[in-house]
């Protein structure tokens, strides 16, 4: 077997048969789905504290408006002109509703006191209550006949807005913006730490070989070249099986709460009935046609081609920082010693970051589109604006020029690599690196 | 025959002279040693050897031709600082380090067997290199170095880390090797172990090969001629006999006999004194004083300290 092959050969397994990794793979799919059901869970859980609000209604026009929830009592008061706000609120109400004359006349005579900051849901559900009431008592003042059955018609009409992009064969293409954000931001993220988490893992493999002085023992039967590209592609082929790991347990996990969690509409059709005959909103019916609706939307959005690119610039930015990472673990004698020059690495990393996030505003100004181009900022960036159809020549620009920086940070790194591993006890510097790279030119 | 002819060896680092025009034959199936203070140049010759840096000028010709790349199969080389995956289990990673080596995977098996029971660490097959003693993963770097019986076999302080008794174990192991036909270079400071397994010796100083040859033919360069004798007889006789032609360092008893310690002048051989003293002394013992290889190192490196 080639040489280079069984270096990748050995990096690999001995990652993947660790126990720490195969927890990893496992469990993340599963502490993500975790994560947005708890996330989820808690937003449809509204605070379980019952609030008891008191009323106090000075115009008399609105003794039945208010009816309790479930988790907010309204308690109407006569406490007539002796009313003492703060002893009532001290008293048990969370807070106290003033209304001091008809509000058709004059629209700021409704006030609401506390103590303590009064939630957004409490303030939605008084002012929705009374508006409701006074609408209704408006449009009564109309006369107008059948009127049950005219707002029925009205609250039919509503308007299921479609957006269509024309892409450049001119096919129609429907999308939503939400998705392609949100598919940006996985992508980005999920690039940036896979770059990170990989890159430095490169790094302290060299250095694990450096300290131990097992680079002595293999360096008489192994060029440094292979040694340092068979680690870099192992431990990237390593990240692959991860990525792919997690995409296939994502999806099973994504299928199955599909089937069993949030059942698809036909199955909900009937619920709906009866919940439309109870005038309560269809939630649950209405979470699974979402749920259906935007794994629809996803697999819409060409996913297959996002993914594709996502794999060309996770190997392309990974070989970039990689290459660069390992030419670092060359050159020192401990990880304590990287600080200096990892900075000036992850710098970039962490700024293309934060310019993917800039781009999801302006997904085609000149910062984004540059920032797309720079083949260190490059995957990320790129990986953000994709879903926004980035043109196909800047794609190719982008992918060329990621090309051939790392051909050149390979080339770089290796005669880095091959000086520094056998270089002990001297604190290297940049001088230091650059003398070696130019050294092992000759 | 030479295996190995290093001529005219130079390699320079950017603020020193690692070697300067070194010359070095390695005779086949025989034992050099290849010895020298720290920072000789030692470890960079044995590295340009093995392909790990390329020298400047001069040249390396292996079998009377040029070394290439391809010839590190037919080397094994054992570096003084050598470490293994911690992580990694003992019998899969020697046969990794022996698949490097261009073994098959099957081959490397059955002689990574046979020499780990030889050197009863069979047991160890599957336990993590973390868990090993330090001669333990002395004695797997060992076995891996040799395990592709390459025709040249380089040791740096091979010792180092050893017990007595496996020092003894490795060094048959390493005089066997020569008996299969192997030549050996043995790097090393442990002049005891040079004297006991070595043939030849290449003694670098401050970039420079200051000494070589046959250990016999370098002792007898640097002896003092001095002759160590053991007799019975009249004390101010043996005296009275030696005076003027001899030189006698030291007299004294050891055993009920008398013993001398006598430097010879110029003219004089042993045969002279012996028959100068067999009418008159019953001698039951005499031989000539060689100086043992650290007392040469000395020697060697002061003078050609001092000749800079």
């Amino acid at each position: 077997m080639n040489k280079i092959l069984l270096i990748i050969n050995r990096e690999y397994l001995s990652r993947v048969r660790k126990k720490s990794f195969i927890i990893m793979t496992l469990l993340s799919p599963l502490l993500f789905a975790g994560i947005i059901s708890l996330v989820t869970y808690l937003n449809t859980q509204e605070n379980t504290d019952d609030k008891v609000i008191a009323i106090e209604d000075y115009s008399g026009l609105y003794s039945t408006t208010f009816k309790s929830t479930e988790h907010i009592k309204y308690e109407y008061i006569n406490s007539g002109d002796s009313l003492e706000k703060q002893q009532l609120l001290k008293e048990g109400f969370d807070a106290l509703v003033v209304i001091n004359e008809d509000l058709l006349q004059n629209k700021s005579a409704i006030q609401l006191y506390s103590e303590s900051q009064v939630t957004i849901n409490i303030i939605d559900n008084i002012k929705h209550q009374i508006n409701s009431y006074l609408r209704d008592k408006k449009l009564a003042s109309f006369q107008i006949e059948d009127l049950n059955e005219k707002i029925k018609e009205i609250n039919n009409v509503n308007v299921n807005l479609q957006t269509i992009r024309f892409n450049e064969a001119g096919e129609e293409k429907q999308s939503s913006a939400a998705i392609s954000i949100i598919i940006g931001i996985a992508a980005a993220f999920l690039l940036y730490m896979f770059l990170l988490l990989y890159g430095t893992q490169v790094m302290r493999g060299v250095i694990e070989e450096k300290t131990n002085r097992i680079v002595e023992v293999m360096i008489s039967s192994v060029k440094p070249f292979q040694l340092m590209m068979g680690k870099i592609i192992g431990i990237g082929l390593v990240a692959i099986t991860q990525f792919t790991l997690w995409i296939v347990l994502s999806l099973i996990a994504v299928f199955i709460l599909q089937s069993f969690i949030f059942p698809s509409p036909e199955q909900v059709s009937q619920g709906i009935e009866i919940s439309q005959s109870m005038q309560s909103a269809p939630d649950a019916a209405d979470t699974a046609a979402q749920f259906n609706n935007i794994i629809g939307l996803i697999t819409d959005t060409n996913i297959f081609g996002i993914i594709g690119l996502f794999v060309f610039y996770f190997i392309g930015g990974y070989l970039v920082y990689a290459t660069l990472f390992a030419a670092v673990g060359s050159a020192v004698d401990n990880e304590t010693d990287t600080q200096q020059f990892v900075t000036p690495i992850i710098l970039p990393l962490i700024l293309s970051i934060y310019v993917a996030m800039a781009a999801f505003n302006n997904p085609h100004g000149s910062v984004a589109f540059w920032f797309s181009i720079i083949p260190f900022t490059s995957p990320v960036v790129m990986m953000s604006r994709i879903p926004f159809d980035v043109p196909t020549w800047e794609i190719i620009l982008s992918m060329g020029i990621l090309t051939l920086s790392f051909i050149v940070l390979t080339w770089f790194a290796g005669k880095v690599y091959r000086t520094g591993i056998l270089m002990y006890g001297k604190k290297s510097s940049y001088k230091e690196v650059w003398k070696w790279f130019i050294q092992s030119g000759k | 025959m030479n295996l190995l002819e290093a001529s005219g060896v130079v390699k320079k680092y950017a603020n020193h002279l690692a070697l300067d025009h070194v010359d070095i034959n390695i005779p086949e199936n025989q034992i050099t040693g290849l010895l020298g203070p720290n920072g000789a140049g030692k470890t960079t010759f044995i590295r340009i050897i093995n392909h790990i840096t390329m020298p400047d000028e001069g040249s390396i010709l292996f079998k009377g031709r040029p070394i290439k790349s391809s010839d590190i199969y037919n080397i094994g080389y054992l570096p003084e600082e050598r470490g293994l995956y911690k992580k990694m289990k003992v019998g899969e990673q020697a046969i990794y380090l022996a698949r490097l080596k261009g073994l098959s995977k099957q081959d490397a098996y059955h002689k990574l067997k046979y020499w780990f029971e030889k050197f009863e660490i069979g047991a160890w097959w599957n336990k993590k290199v973390e868990e090993l003693s330090k001669g333990m993963q002395q004695k797997v770097q060992f076995i891996v170095t040799v395990l592709h019986e390459p025709e040249l076999l380089i040791f740096d302080e091979p010792f180092s880390g050893f017990d007595p008794i496996n020092a003894n174990l490795l060094k048959e192991e390493i005089l066997n090797l020569k008996e299969k036909g192997a030549t050996i270079i043995f790097s090393t400071h442990n002049m005891s172990s040079v004297e006991a397994v070595c043939d030849n010796i290449c003694l670098v100083n401050k970039a420079k090969a200051i000494l070589k040859g046959n250990i016999d033919d370098l002792k007898q360069q640097y002896k003092n001629n001095e002759v160590a004798i053991e007799f019975d007889g009249d004390i101010n006789l043996f005296k009275e006999k030696l005076n003027g032609s001899y030189d006698i360092q030291d007299l004294g008893v050891k055993n009920r006999n008398h013993y001398a310690t006598i430097l010879l002048k110029e003219d004089k051989s042993i045969n002279k004194l012996i028959s100068l003293l067999l009418q008159d002394f019953k001698i039951s013992g005499i031989n000539e004083i060689l100086p043992a290889m650290d007392e040469v190192f000395i020697k060697a490196v002061e003078l050609s300290n001092k000749n800079q």
